[in-house]
């Protein structure tokens, strides 16, 4: 009977990418980022997460990738507590997460091969993997004929599909992206979202934060929507909620 | 593993040139501070030995009652020569004395001495470790019995050894002044040059960059560039100073005498590893530090 009840329990503890149980966070001024947030995500799901400005969004992706630590409130992200996770070993934690900003954050000097190589060398993968890989997500993302570009010839949607390159080099199990189209037109918007789509469909989790109504409509998705550092929705094939 | 380590050290190199006028500067902080360094090492490096050429030359001279057997002069020479201040001493016979003396000043009229006029003169000539330590040597010596006279270069020793102190405080001075003025300098340099790439270093950081695979890079970019600001410096004042040495036999000719000038093997000899010590060990540190404080993201 334990011994079941243990299986059942560690068979959870995979499905379950992300576990938030009674999270906060508070920052040094004004009220918390996050009041007493608890969230579990599934290994495969897609889920966006939506609300107002200053709803806590962005906080909460910055927890799960330890940039922040919570007030209070147990986090677990790749059945890693990142309570207990050193300093030290961040660095390892992260290589299993592709992270996208709104900005995209490139490497400026780089061009758009080692921009892509650098999560590569960052692991230490050997040369001649890193041979195949980087053109092989490259090509993925459309990008196969700009590898010698610098970011400043690209324009934002390139830039873009250069991060998401990036973050899917090494095959994280876990996406965690935050308005990766907040700068992007429409046409670029669909292609970046059918990528996603594409890698959640063989099997990575995503998280997503976004402000795009249509995009969030349209795919039919879990959404998660906050207001005041709380969730006050949580949909399995969820809309954009109005106020 | 080994194709981080060469990443790494490629990275360090393509910075370099990246960033073409924060190394340009810095090697020119560092350079201008290690020429300073150098050029008064150099100085109080040959002053030194001006210094202790004339020391070792001051002997203090002791004569013996009349009657004192030999004997009792070889005791007495044991007992000088276990006393710390004593580097060397010499016996010098009454006769030796007198040929000496008949050398020096008879030249050739020598011939007219049957007897030996000296024949009390035979005396202990003493070297010192170090002239400062002349005072109580001789009051030692004046308390041995059997001593009629100690003969001293009071003077000499006295200017000698506050002179060697002086020279010593005013180097030790002007070094530390350097270096703090160096650090400070090259601290500020680093810092402007890092604040560019803070961006960067975040970046590298959220794709799983440990803060060894981002420093290292910064590091060796560093010591490279600390390298260099030694080399320039050091070959200067290696071709500056055979100019300067054969320019001051020139034209202070007569000085030749009492200033021997060190050949610049000798110099080199610890300037070398100290200013490429220091160079590459401010990139090091001065790398080492300021990315740290950006690394924490
Ligand atoms: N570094 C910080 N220091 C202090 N307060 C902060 C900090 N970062 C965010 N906040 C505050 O925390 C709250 C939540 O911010 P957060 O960035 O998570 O919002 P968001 O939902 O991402 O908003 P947006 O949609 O505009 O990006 C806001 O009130 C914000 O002012
Ligand atoms: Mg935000």
């Amino acid at each position: 009977m334990a011994l079941e009840r243990r299986r059942k329990k560690q068979k959870q503890k995979a499905e379950d990418v992300v576990i938030l149980d009674h999270v906060s966070k508070a920052y040094s001024t004004g009220a918390p980022a996050l009041d007493n947030v608890s969230l579990r995500v599934k290994k495969g799901e897609f889920v966006f997460i939506v609300g107002d400005s200053g709803s806590g969004k962005s906080t909460l992706i910055k927890l799960l990738l330890k940039e922040l630590n919570p007030t209070s409130g147990t986090i677990i992200v790749n059945g890693q507590d990142l309570g207990r996770l050193r300093r030290r070993k961040i660095p390892k934690f992260r290589r299993g997460l592709g992270i996208v900003f709104q900005d995209f954050r490139l490497l400026k000097d780089r061009n758009v091969y080692e921009n892509v190589a650098f999560a590569q060398r960052v692991i230490q993968a050997p040369i001649r993997d890193m041979r195949k890989a980087v053109p092989a997500v490259l090509s993925l993302v459309g990008l196969a004929g700009k590898y010698k570009a610098k970011p400043r010839e690209l324009s934002g949607g390139e830039q873009q599909r250069v991060a998401l390159a990036r973050a899917l080099v090494n095959h994280p199990s876990l996406i965690l992206a935050d308005e990766p189209t907040g700068n992007l037109d429409p046409k670029n918007t669909k292609e970046i979202m059918k990528l996603l789509e594409d890698i959640n469909d063989r099997g990575a989790t995503i998280i997503m934060v976004t402000h795009n109504r249509e995009v969030v409509n349209e795919m039919k998705k879990r959404v998660i929507t906050m207001k005041k550092g709380v969730i006050v929705s949580d949909e399995k094939e969820g809309e954009y909620l109005d106020d | 593993m080994i194709s981080t380590l060469f990443y790494t050290t490629k990275q360090g190199i393509v910075n370099i040139f990246k960033n073409k006028w924060f190394s340009l500067a810095s090697v020119a902080t560092i350079s201008a501070c290690l020429f300073l360094f150098g050029v008064f090492y150099t100085i109080i490096l040959n002053f030194q030995n001006i210094v202790k050429t004339a020391e070792e030359g001051v002997s203090i001279t002791v004569f013996f009652d009349e009657g004192t057997t030999e004997e009792r002069m070889a005791e007495i020479k044991e007992l000088i020569a276990k006393r710390a201040e004593v580097r060397q001493i010499d016996f010098i016979s009454a006769d030796e004395a007198w040929e000496s003396f008949k050398d020096e000043y008879l030249g050739e009229y020598q011939d007219g001495f049957t007897e030996n006029p000296l024949a009390d003169s035979a005396n202990f000539e003493i070297y010192l470790n170090d002239v400062s330590m002349q005072g109580a040597l001789v009051t030692y010596l004046e308390s041995v019995p059997n001593i009629r006279q100690v003969n001293r270069s009071e003077v000499t020793a006295n200017t000698l050894s506050g002179f060697n102190l002086l020279i010593s405080y005013i180097s030790a001075g002007i070094i530390v002044i350097l270096l703090a003025v160096s650090v400070f300098l090259i601290s500020n340099t680093v810092t402007i040059g890092i604040s560019v790439r803070k961006e960067e270093i975040g970046i590298m950081k959220y794709i799983g960059a440990t803060d060894f695979f981002v420093r290292a890079p910064f590091v060796i970019e560093g010591m490279i560039i600390g390298a260099l600001g030694a080399a320039i410096p050091l070959t200067a004042i290696y071709i500056l100073y055979a100019k300067v040495v054969e320019f001051l036999g020139e034209r202070f000719s007569v000085l030749t005498g009492i200033m021997t000038f060190l050949p610049i093997e000798v110099v080199f000899e610890n300037l070398l590893p100290i200013s490429i010590g220091i160079g590459v060990g401010i990139g090091f540190f001065g790398s080492f530090t300021t990315v740290r404080r950006h690394l924490k993201v």
